[in-house]
């Protein structure tokens, strides 16, 4: 089973989620999909045993066979290539990978290389955790690609859940896209549930079933419970807004291990979920 | 005329909150939010829009099946796994298509063509403060970056006719596409971090960014005194780097309860 964990707003406590219920079940895969800034390392401090470069593919100019017609730069739909009289210039920020230049090129002249975006890292967190994550590089614009390298990782044999990025476009699609269920973490402030909104919106588009965590419940007030219920989404746990849980959080340990009544609580709601399907 | 953008790379660690109270006691600015997917700057200043324009993205693939022969070459070669033979035949799905085109020039039955979408909207308001450039990304779209870019674009000529002295950019969480076009060309970006593990680990990685791009950073810990010995460590690395550290703002509930004073709503635009 795959479950994601989104949220539309950051710093809802996705990463809080997926590392408090990876810590509360056994065989368990956890895929930080959050790879502009993963945290879930933090709190689970694995031992990396692989870490792969990961890339996309950009064209290569061969000039000894290229005419200069410029067919490639008027298909691109991205104006990532300029074609001069004597030169052609790819901007590797805006090319998507399509391939759609080394196919139009009536001279053969455009093959492709990988560019690297950023690099995969796996390990294992006490004897029950695989980690992967992905970390992008500086100044890459395109996460979705690199979350797509990070799935590829996927172990259908473990129980595997995905910690999305925050936000609701193409990164956090291809996060949460395939997966069986999706956990959205939100706090019950007017923020909160503006995204929580949103979020809904676009799992409704994917067609994922989905339930609620409320974190921080307490602060705020109470709409979005009444958003929940108008829903018809289920409130799966709540985490109360508590000055321990917010320290063990600042301090990167989890805090299931130094609150271990809370394993059940997290186990349970994936029994729960697993009921529903 | 001075741009100054609030990031932070982790979310969640005050950049809305402070956009909005440096808009209530600057004057003379142009606000813009440029957290396009999930916007939250207008819950706190209730812009009345006084103009809205569509925003077109990607293009789309869009499949005539009377004249699909069911070959499959499109399918074989869109990247994006957005085209697929179903149960009606041939599809395209749009929240993969990314709009290359490939499908249509391998297509040699000119079945496939490319559309425009529709794939967010661009506003401009009014607020007590000062006008606001913001936008709204429409759901499970691509193209962030480019609407980010429509924003800053508005905020500037707004700011040139109004002659304001300042364009207050609002971030989004991250460190890639949107974060990146809300930081081109800026004078300033103001970092947002909170004593956390994560807080520091996502400020090293957003520095990073900014040190990339040649972009002036100065940095504030928002809640400094939840962690004290967290907030050392941040001014310790931030000083290590040369990053001056401009103001540690306190936890104080006082934030939270004004929200909801302020008659935040939670509807759509």
């Amino acid at each position: 089973m795959i479950i994601s964990i989104a949220s539309g707003k950051g710093g809802t406590g996705k990463t809080t989620v997926a590392v408090n219920l990876a810590l509360s079940l056994s065989n368990v895969q956890l895929l930080d999909c959050d790879v502009e800034e993963p945290n879930s390392h933090i709190f689970l401090k694995p031992e990396i045993e692989a870490v792969k470069s990961a890339g996309t593919l950009m064209p290569k100019i061969n000039h000894d066979l290229c005419d200069y017609c410029g067919k490639c730069a008027a298909a691109c739909e991205y104006n990532a290539i300029v074609v001069l009289p004597t030169q052609v210039m790819v901007f590797s920020e805006l090319c998507h990978g399509c391939g759609l230049c080394s196919v139009v090129c009536p001279r053969d002249a455009i093959s492709e290389e990988t560019r690297e975006i950023g690099v995969v890292r796996k390990g294992k967190s006490g004897g029950n955790i695989e980690l992967v994550y992905g970390l992008l590089n500086i100044g890459e614009i395109m996460a979705a690609p690199l979350i797509n390298h990070v799935k590829e990782e996927i172990n259908p044999e473990k129980m595997v859940i995905v910690d999305a990025p925050p936000g609701t476009a193409c990164p956090v699609i291809a996060a949460i896209s395939g997966s069986d269920y999706c956990i959205l973490v939100t706090e019950p402030t007017p923020f909160g549930l503006y995204d929580l909104k949103l979020i809904v919106e676009v799992l409704k588009v994917l067609k994922i079933p989905s339930g609620v965590v409320i974190n921080k419940a307490g602060i705020g007030d109470r709409k979005v419970y009444d958003y929940c219920k108008e829903e018809g989404l289920p409130i799966l746990l709540e985490i109360p807004y508590d000055k321990k849980i917010a320290e063990y959080y600042s301090e990167g340990v989890p805090f299931v291990n130094a609150m271990p009544a809370w394993k059940n609580r997290f186990a349970g709601m994936i029994d729960g979920i697993r009921g529903d399907l | 005329m001075k741009q100054i953008t609030i990031i932070s790379g982790k979310g969640g660690t005050g950049k809305t909150t402070l956009v909005a109270s440096f808009a209530a006691l600057a004057g003379n600015l142009v606000i813009a939010d440029c957290d396009v997917d999930a916007p939250d700057l207008h819950l706190l200043l209730h812009p009345e829009i006084v103009k809205r324009e569509e925003f077109k993205g990607l293009n789309v693939a869009a499949m005539d099946k009377a004249k699909c022969t069911e070959c499959g070459r499109c399918e074989e070669a869109c990247r994006f796994k957005a085209i697929s033979d179903t149960k009606s035949g041939y599809a395209v799905n749009p929240t993969r298509c990314e709009g290359c085109g490939v499908c249509v020039f391998v297509c040699d039955q000119d079945a496939i063509r490319l559309e425009e979408r529709v794939s967010g909207h661009a506003f401009i308001s009014k607020t007590k403060y000062g006008t606001m450039a913001h936008a709204q990304l429409n759901i499970a779209e691509e193209a962030s970056g480019k609407l980010v870019t429509v924003v800053r674009n508005n905020a500037q000529r707004v700011a040139e006719e109004e002659g304001s002295e300042l364009i207050l950019i609002d971030g989004s969480p991250g460190i890639g596409c949107p974060v990146i076009a809300s930081l081109t060309g800026v004078d300033l970006a103001l970092v947002i971090t909170e004593p956390t593990m994560s807080g520091l680990h996502d400020l090293e990685r957003i520095l990073d960014v900014t040190r990339h791009f040649g972009i002036a950073s100065v940095v504030c810990i928002n809640k400094y005194d939840i962690n004290e010995a967290n907030s050392r460590t941040i001014t310790e690395f931030c000083q290590a780097r040369g990053v001056t550290i401009v103001r540690n703002i306190p936890y104080d509930p006082v934030v939270t309860a004004a929200w909801s004073l302020s008659g935040c709503q939670s509807n759509p635009t």
